[in-house]
């Protein structure tokens, strides 16, 4: 029935890392950051039939405060910035940023004085996601793509050690034009 | 409530002396409220500024320009066809309207607004429509999500989700299609269009009569529209709003009645038209326009007969008869055998490379299109320097003058009555920063 | 193109609403741009180097300005007779507040002197026959080759008694751009003329609170003129660079 009739004499081995990567995946609150087009998409996405229910984020948290995921959806203008900032700054730890839609990845087609190119000039992000509006799909895609990476992250020393050794990888890359895979990462 | 007992100021952001000072000397008994550019309202990045005095509203301030894109800019690099990508965008929950605007300018422009195909402008008609029929359901959507009715929110973009499968099908793209372009419609309705549109005519108003069951004599939902933002003929001229709002006050002005472009004079419609001047006044309206809508998309069909959709003169109108390629859409084959191969000539590829970067173009003056878009009166001036880039266009954009009346609408009302006062004249911040 | 005569203008009748360029007239105007391609750094490698593009001299229609052939203009000497009626009612005389009229397209514009524009706009609101009760915004245009005549404001005003449309257009120059304000007229134009001091500099005397609306509050400059530059940053892609829309080579 449940996951207690599979388990091999009643007993689960996993790691303190997992668990907290599947309870942070499956319970994360977006903060609704629907800025411009991408904000219909977004909100078409938590319409009943692209459900962003099933993975438990239905619940777009007005506040802050209360909020795990931040989905930047749209153009941010150089008046927005600001706000983008303060914003995310209000956000408690953990948090991630999900920039959606090629305007908040880099500034879209939209090169010029009034719209930051990229809301990575503004706050971390860690998913890119691209299209003019993305299809809610693809979103939901970004968003599994996010749970992955949420799922998988190290805590405590574990996280250190993993971001020196990033840190040396990088390092150590050479900036060709033909990077495979795993030079990339 | 005599003696005041203590003194709020609104302290988040600003510089610190001043917020101390204003606390000093402020009025005690009134309260500046903030709602910010973020906020649970699904309206867009608007800032409304309130003084309150216990829950009325003294004073409304609108702070806008969030979402300023510099769309205008833009578009005086990019040639008069690129336009069209750029101007979708402004107003991102009718772009159809916008290209239709557009385009009618620049087809002003170059002269050849009757020249235009008649399946482009039943074309155009019908997903102008449609998109109006999308847009009202957004409408509705957010208003009701406002109110704290999920359920509305939930089911508006359930049927809106109907008519994107059309848009689709039709234009490659939810939204921002980029479909109308200047000299007709970028390409044919694809077979089965047809079929899939009768079949939302058939399902669309049952869905209707269900949202319309459920809210028109809710008892909750008319405490917290009637009688509220009641903003009446005068206040509408003088404020220069148009669109629903005007005929929720109880005149019955609508562009494609008495300035009909795109074939409107051969559809027969009613203007629905309330004099309740109030926020359910104008969901009543809304509401009636959708049904409208579904009227004269029933015209349409009846309407499409076979034939051209672009212009027929190769100088302006981009290669129209696409099919679909190896690689996705593309060309027809047979004219990009006609440009490239054998039986087809140089020139013809020349001039195709020229048509595409380079663009028509239009001869030196000025023109103003308007058209009746979901949200009032829609109009693009277009001003032109004799080259193949638009000198400048500027849109006048409903929602930008529409919010201008929020002041007028909520001034003396309650803090609740501030949002549905915002819902009910549903601006799309796309479009009001542009 | 093959005939220099083209001009590279669509293949429409000649008889179609183009305003009449005699030859002299188009030789004497400004020129607006001189050789084909955009670069200006490099030397001339296109041969187009000599080519000289003129902008129209701004026309001026003459009465009757009703075309009997055209639809769309058969209120324009009705409008322009009660004008000048009007106007000649409160003592304006007409040729001082209205410098020139032009046909074009199924539009009429009014070119207004600036000091006279708040008396127009009222005279067009208020007199019975002309009732001009919506006005549509103003729009700028900046012409940066039109010596003390920069920048342009556009006003649409639409009658809705009398389904009518026209156009004002006032000028001003950069060294004075002061345009009187029309918001007691027409409150509509409030955002509209804060949105064109904005982006264009034009100062509108009389206007209750003539602040940014659509740039930071702090913003330098006025962006849509045509002298402030589009502000895109370079693309990189794989290697190579892009340059942002208005540094590309322009082959117009």
């Amino acid at each position: 029935m449940g996951l207690e009739e599979k388990l091999p004499s009643g007993v689960l081995l996993t790691t303190v890392e997992q668990i907290v990567g599947f309870v942070r995946k499956t319970s994360m609150w977006p903060a609704t950051f629907g800025l411009a087009c991408c904000a219909i998409e977004m909100m078409a996405v938590g319409g009943p039939r692209y459900d962003i229910a099933r993975f438990g984020m239905e619940r777009f948290s007005a506040t802050p405060r209360q909020a795990d995921l931040m989905i930047v959806a749209g153009r941010v203008s150089q008046k927005m910035a600001p706000v983008l900032r303060t914003i995310y700054d209000q956000m408690a730890e953990p948090k991630w940023v999900i920039a959606m839609g090629v305007c908040a990845s880099s500034g879209g087609m939209f090169n010029n004085y009034a719209i930051v190119q990229g809301v990575d000039h503004i706050v971390p992000v860690d998913i890119y996601l691209p299209g003019c509006p993305p299809r809610p799909e693809m979103l939901l895609d970004a968003i599994l793509k996010l749970h992955d990476k949420v799922q998988n992250t190290k805590l405590g020393v574990h996280r250190d050690r993993e971001i020196e050794e990033l840190e040396q990888r990088r390092l150590r890359a050479l900036p060709l034009i033909q990077q495979t895979e795993e030079a990339a990462r | 409530m005599t003696t005041p007992t203590e003194t709020y100021v609104d302290a988040s952001g600003g510089d610190w002396d001043e917020v101390v000072a204003a606390a000093r000397e402020g009025q005690p008994d009134r309260l500046v409220v903030n709602m910010g550019p973020q906020h649970p309202s699904t309206h867009g990045v608007l800032r409304l500024i309130l003084t309150l005095d216990g829950e009325t509203v003294t004073e409304a301030r609108v702070g806008i320009g969030y979402l300023h894109t510099g769309i205008e800019k833009n578009m005086e690099y990019r040639t008069w066809t690129q336009g069209t990508t750029f101007v979708t965008r402004m107003d991102y929950l009718t772009p159809l309207f916008n290209e239709t605007a557009y385009c009618l300018a620049v087809e002003k422009l170059l002269g050849i607004t009757d020249r235009i195909p008649e399946r482009a402008n039943v074309i155009r008609v019908m997903m102008m429509e449609l998109n109006r029929i999308s847009s009202h359901f957004v409408a509705m959507a957010t208003f009701g999500m406002e109110l704290g009715a999920t359920t509305v929110m939930t089911s508006g973009f359930r049927e809106r989700e109907m008519i994107l499968d059309i848009f689709e099908m039709v234009t490659g793209l939810r939204m921002n299609h980029a479909y109308v372009r200047p000299g007709g419609v970028a390409q044919d309705l694809p077979p089965g269009t047809v079929g899939k549109v009768r079949e939302l005519l058939t399902e669309m108003p049952k869905r209707l009569a269900d949202l319309r069951k459920l809210l028109d004599a809710n008892p909750v939902y008319l405490a917290r529209t009637r009688d509220v933002a009641y903003l009446d003929v005068t206040g509408c001229l003088a404020l220069g709003v148009t669109g629903p709002i005007l005929r929720a006050a109880g005149l019955p002005w609508d562009l494609r009645k008495a300035k009909p472009y795109c074939g409107y004079e051969n559809y027969e419609f009613d203007v629905p038209v309330s004099d309740g001047a109030d926020v359910y006044a104008r969901y009543r309206v809304r509401m009636a326009e959708i049904e409208e809508s579904l009227k004269i998309i029933e015209q349409c069909l009846d309407k499409l007969k076979p034939g051209p959709v672009m212009i027929e003169d190769a100088k302006i109108g981009w290669p129209a008869q696409l099919a679909l390629g190896p690689d996705g859409l593309g060309n027809a084959p047979s004219h990009i055998a006609h440009i490239m191969g054998g039986g087809g000539s140089m020139e013809a590829l020349i001039h195709h490379f020229k048509l595409v970067t380079e663009g028509f173009r239009v001869p030196p003056g000025q023109a103003y299109a308007a058209v009746e878009s979901a949200k009032g009166e829609l109009g693009c001036h277009a001003v032109s320097d004799g080259g193949p880039r638009p000198y400048r266009v500027h849109f006048r954009d409903p929602s930008f003058t529409n919010l201008q009346a929020v002041a007028a609408m909520c001034e003396g009302g309650t803090v609740a009555d501030v949002v549905a006062a915002v819902a009910s004249i549903d601006p799309v911040m796309g479009g009001v920063d542009r | 193109m093959t005939s220099n005569e083209h001009q590279g203008k669509p293949n429409l009748p000649e008889k179609d609403n183009l305003p009449a360029e005699p030859g002299q007239q188009r030789l004497n105007a400004p020129i607006a741009r001189t050789g084909m391609f955009g670069a200006k750094t490099s030397g001339d490698t296109s041969g187009y180097g000599r080519l000289r593009v003129y902008r129209p001299a701004p026309t001026a229609s003459e009465r009757p300005y009703s075309d009997p052939d055209d639809p769309r203009t058969a209120y324009f000497d009705e409008v322009a007779d009660a004008l000048e009626r009007s106007l000649k009612e409160v003592g304006t005389p007409y040729d001082a507040a209205i410098k020139r009229v032009v046909v074009d397209r199924g539009e009429i514009t009014f070119h207004v002197q600036r000091e006279h524009l708040v008396e127009v706009a009222s005279r067009l609101r208020d007199d019975p026959a002309l009732r001009f009760e919506l006005c549509l915004g103003v729009n700028g245009v900046h012409y940066p080759d039109d010596t003390d005549n920069e920048l342009h404001a556009v006003y649409e005003l639409r009658s809705i008694t009398h389904n009518r449309e026209i156009r004002l257009e006032v000028t001003c120059p950069d060294a004075d751009p002061h345009i009187p304000s029309i918001v007691g007229v027409y409150p509509t134009n409030n955002w509209h003329e804060r949105e064109t001091w904005d982006f264009f500099g034009i100062v509108f005397d009389g206007h209750p609170a003539l602040t940014r609306i659509q740039m930071p509050d702090d913003w330098h400059g006025h962006p849509q003129r045509k002298d402030y530059p589009l502000g895109g940053i370079p693309v990189e892609y794989r290697g190579a660079t892009i340059p942002p829309p208005d540094q590309r080579r322009s082959y117009a």
